[in-house]
């Protein structure tokens, strides 16, 4: 008798879960445009993350003054490219819930 | 140099590694492996004397010990044809009547001798074979 | 509660056809809400498992042998926290726990990531979803956990004596849990080509779930070869055996990948090489699961033939096939405009690094394999040994040391031939001073184990110099004191300075693992009590025999113990050591009830004293022959007086008679086998694998992201303040 009630509880525990989104309001949302902008965030942090990786790289002697500025101005550039696509997306992008 | 002329032969350097090791891995593999063999196929074939085979098969029931070097007949999987070994050294904990072994031997007259060191018994999954429990 | 069990399983199975559907049909459609239902059949699929899971677990612990599983696997004699791990030593149960925790773990992701990759996420949920009906599926019409014992038993047959050992609680869930991590990648990645969408958010997502993975695997295979090495018998520490190789072969592709991505995160190169070895990775998770159950190689691990190995292959077969072809038919979008500037860069190196990875997956998975290779070449199935695959492996690793070596000190994009002169040249010196210091104490028996030893030394250096660097600098602006300088500057930098313990808890192992193969001590020798042999330094004096009867919780005999005492002594230190080979009760009925004791399972207790010097090991194996009679006597006493006895006076004879037969062995011991090993520096194996756990968790951790405010200023200011609010050195 509790075996059955246990199979019971765990079907309609189950149904009950995975049917909870169906039951309420969807609202359309445009996920090609929040993926653009997770992704222009995730190479924007990439890029921040080589720009300091670059910096600590000069301090400890892997490149010298010229090569890592060099370097950094390129890096600095791109990362202002990513930084310009990402406020052109936010524009167009709902508040997230 | 040209970029793309610098990373064709990079290409070509790095392939030409890669086949290198494949060719040398094929041909040592061939040259230095043992065949694995069933009992019933050496039985039935004319092992070349010194020749190293590795023997796979089930230990048949009725094995004895003398000192360290144990006298047993190894069966197929499925089947009756067996071959007799004697193997000298500790035996593997599992090892047991119509568990399944592994094990190099050398054919010396009519017995199959076991290299030391050679002999693995498969871990059993369950315990005892198929007997009833009490 | 057999049919509660059962029922869970195919409520997880119905959850996950229901799910793969839902999120297909919600990705298609674009309808967001059939996208969260299937993610929470994945939440329904956990939840059942572990139900199941939780279910199966009580019944090893009552003993409640109305359950087949547990009545083949466990016994009252059978200590609790050994019943605690009977479930996995089965077939099933082990599917059940590849399906609990494939549950948790994809449980755990997809609601982590439920609010973010909304383009990947319901085709990621479907892969994962499809291993889950796949494995719940075998469990529900395969290999049920919940089969009903035939008929009605008193006492199980008991967990086989060689896996009464506190790894078998961590090793195989440690496996495990790296197995079914390394699904979510591929999950992943199979979204990601789906999508076209393999750029930084993929990598953002991917690569901690693979690190982890990476981690709890590599812990895993550790954990097993510690075990392995102190089980007599299971070849030492690594035997190459198939179902060792096939943990290895995802590990070594997994340590590609989290290189590889690295240049694919600055450059975006590497897009189709990356997918790839992700893919192959989870492959290979799959594969190594295969070659456990299919019996397709002979292996010391395996169950045994069973009937899984089709179902396996066709899910191989289907993973191999999509693979291919989705990498295929996203080819062109894939590729990449950059190139590697130059062949002194770091990105030159992670090249080099990935191909020996790769190189030495190809090795391994080639000799693990070859038997079939062979069969289907010339029609008979042919092994190689150990020494085949150390002759291309040793020469492998030492190349991928020395990539390690300059890997970290070498700069990005390009580098210059008086930097890196000037970088290389302190760990390149202290590799040579350990090199010749090495050749005067005259460690030259063998070249390669002194190569590894050079190279070890100089990628130690060159990661302390980078510290030391690193640790300069950051004083120069902070004024702290180096140790709180040390500290922060792993804090800030914690892929960077993580990777770099993991490098050296790798060159650790390798030491060890050079060591101990190269210098070992070995000696299979009969002693008497009194008598001594020599092995290597060490002499090894057979004390006294030892006999014991060990009972269980439930005060019934457990296990009969014949062992010996021995002492060690070297430069006229000495210590005592015991070891012991354990006799189990046999189940059959029809052997008597004293040689029962001695036609069942046994296993070795290996003495063993570690030191960061040498393990000095030993192993007996006693002479029973000579108390042959007497168990014949035994039995052949209880024969007759069986109608006269109670089943308590029976007990209390069968007691007594053991003790007799203990008393006899310890009182007039013939002279026993030992099997007896010096082996030099193992325990830096197990060291450097603590390293490289703590490092790559230092690696994984995440670091807190910065705020998403949107700073109004000009670009060039904002990414100014922007990277200093990160992490600066």
């Amino acid at each position: 008798m509790i075996e059955l009630a246990l199979i019971l509880l765990v079907v309609a525990a189950a149904v009950y879960l995975v049917t909870a989104p169906l039951r309420t309001d969807g609202r359309a949302e445009d996920e090609q445009l929040e993926a653009e902008l997770a992704e222009l965030e995730a190479a924007k942090e990439a890029k921040y993350r080589e720009i300091r990786d670059a910096e600590l790289d000069f301090k400890t002697g892997k490149l010298s003054d010229h090569d890592w500025r060099t370097l950094d101005r390129t890096l600095r550039g791109e990362a202002v490219d990513l930084l310009k696509r990402l406020d052109a997306v936010e524009e167009r992008v709902e508040p997230l819930p | 140099m040209d970029p793309s002329r610098k990373r064709t032969i990079r290409f070509v350097v790095a392939l030409s590694a890669a086949v290198l090791l494949a060719g040398a891995l094929a041909y040592t593999s061939f040259s230095a492996s043992t065949e694995a063999r069933q009992p019933s196929e050496l039985a039935a074939a004319q092992p070349t004397p010194g020749k190293k085979y590795q023997l796979v098969g089930k230990v048949v029931p009725g094995y004895t010990q003398k000192g360290d070097t144990t006298y047993f007949s190894v069966r197929d999987r499925n089947g009756k044809a067996s071959v007799p070994v004697t193997y000298s050294g500790s035996l593997p904990d599992p090892f047991r009547a119509d568990r399944e072994i592994v094990v190099d031997v050398v054919k010396q007259g009519n017995v199959y001798v076991g290299q030391k060191g050679s002999l693995v018994t498969k871990c059993p999954s369950k315990f005892t074979a198929d007997k009833t429990n009490t | 509660m057999l049919l509660a069990g059962q029922a869970c399983l195919i409520v997880a199975f119905c959850c996950a056809l229901y799910g793969i559907a839902a999120s297909l049909y919600g990705a298609k459609a674009h309808r967001r809400e059939f996208v969260a239902s299937g993610r929470r059949a994945m939440y329904a699929l956990a939840g059942a498992t572990t139900i199941a899971f939780v279910t199966l677990e009580l019944a090893f612990v009552r003993s409640d042998f109305d359950f087949a599983t547990v009545a083949s696997h466990s016994s009252t004699t059978t200590p609790l926290f050994y019943r605690l791990t009977a479930m996995w030593s089965s077939q099933e149960g082990s599917l059940l726990l590849w399906l609990f925790l494939l549950g948790g773990w994809s449980t755990l992701i997809l609601y982590l990531t439920r609010h973010r990759l909304r383009v990947l996420a319901p085709y990621a949920q479907a892969v994962l979803l499809g291993f889950g009906a796949f494995f719940s599926g075998l469990l529900v019409f395969a290999e049920t956990p919940f089969a009903k014992s035939p008929m009605p038993v008193a006492e199980g047959a008991g967990l086989n004596p060689l896996l009464r050992d506190p790894g078998m609680m961590i090793h195989p869930p440690m496996l495990y849990s790296g197995y079914t991590l390394f699904a979510i990648p591929f999950a992943f990645a199979v979204a990601a080509l789906i999508t076209r969408r393999l750029d930084a958010e993929w990598i953002r997502s991917t690569r901690p779930f693979t690190l982890a993975a990476w981690c709890a695997l590599g812990f895993g295979i550790v954990l097993g070869a510690r075990w392995s090495y102190h089980e007599l018998d299971w070849g030492g520490y690594w035997m190459w055996d198939p179902v060792e190789n096939a943990s290895l072969m995802p590990w070594l592709t997994a340590t590609a990948f989290l290189h590889s991505v690295m240049i694919q995160e600055r450059r975006g190169m590497l897009r189709i090489w990356n997918v790839s070895l992700v893919l192959a990775t989870g492959v290979l998770a799959i594969l190594g699961t295969f070659l456990v159950r299919s019996g397709v190689l002979n292996s010391i691990h395996a169950f045994g033939a069973s009937t899984l190995g089709v179902p396996f292959l066709l899910l191989i077969a289907a993973m191999i096939g999509g693979s291919i072809a989705l990498v295929a038919s996203r080819a062109d979008s894939l590729r990449s405009e950059n190139r590697i500037d130059s062949l002194l860069s770091r990105e030159a190196i992670f090249l080099l690094n990935n191909l020996l990875l790769v190189a030495l997956c190809f090795v391994v998975f080639w000799g693990t394999f070859f038997p079939l290779i062979a069969e289907a070449v010339t029609g008979v199935q042919r092994n190689i040994g150990p020494p085949v695959y150390e002759q291309f492996v040793v020469p492998l690793a030492l190349l991928l040391v020395l990539a390690t070596g300059i890997g970290p000190v070498i700069a990005w994009r390009r580098a210059t031939a008086s930097n890196l002169k000037r970088n290389l040249t302190k760990p390149a010196l202290a590799g040579l001073a350990v090199c010749a210091v090495l050749i005067a104490l005259g460690v030259t028996q063998s070249f390669t184990a002194l190569l590894m030893f050079t190279l070890a030394a100089f990628v130690v250096a060159g990661v302390v110099q980078e510290l030391f660097r690193g640790v300069r600098a950051r004083r120069a602006t902070s004024r702290e004191s180096a140790p709180v300088a040390l500290v922060s500057l792993v804090r800030r930098n914690r892929r960077r300075y993580g990777g770099y313990i993991v490098h050296v808890g790798i060159v650790t192992l390798f030491v060890g693992v050079a060591a101990s193969s190269s210098f070992k001590h070995v000696q299979d020798v009969a002693l008497r009590p009194g008598q001594s042999a020599k092995v290597g330094d060490y002499t090894f004096t057979y004390v006294k025999p030892t006999a014991q009867l060990h009972p269980a919780a439930n005060g019934r005999l457990e296990r009969i113990a014949f062992g010996a005492q021995l002492r060690v002594e070297r430069n006229g230190k000495k210590t005592l050591l015991n070891t012991s080979k354990d006799y189990f009760p046999s189940q059959d009925g029809s052997l008597g009830p004293v040689s029962r004791f001695f036609d069942g399972e046994t296993t070795t207790e290996v003495a063993l004293k570690a030191s960061l010097h040498n393990d000095v090991w030993a192993a007996v194996a006693p002479d029973i022959v000579k108390l042959r009679d007497r168990i014949e006597e035994g039995d052949k006493l209880f024969d007759k007086a069986a109608d006269d006895l109670t089943p308590e006076q029976s007990e209390e004879f069968l007691a007594l008679a053991l003790r007799g037969l203990t008393g006899r062995y310890a009182e007039n011991p013939p002279p026993a086998r030992f099997r007896l090993e010096v082996n030099p520096m193992v325990t830096w194996i197990w060291l450097g694998g603590l390293i490289v756990l703590i490092g790559g968790i230092i690696a994984g951790w995440p670091s807190r992201r910065g705020a998403t405010r949107t700073v109004k200023a000009r670009y060039a200011a904002r990414v100014g303040t922007e990277v200093r609010e990160r992490v600066p050195v």
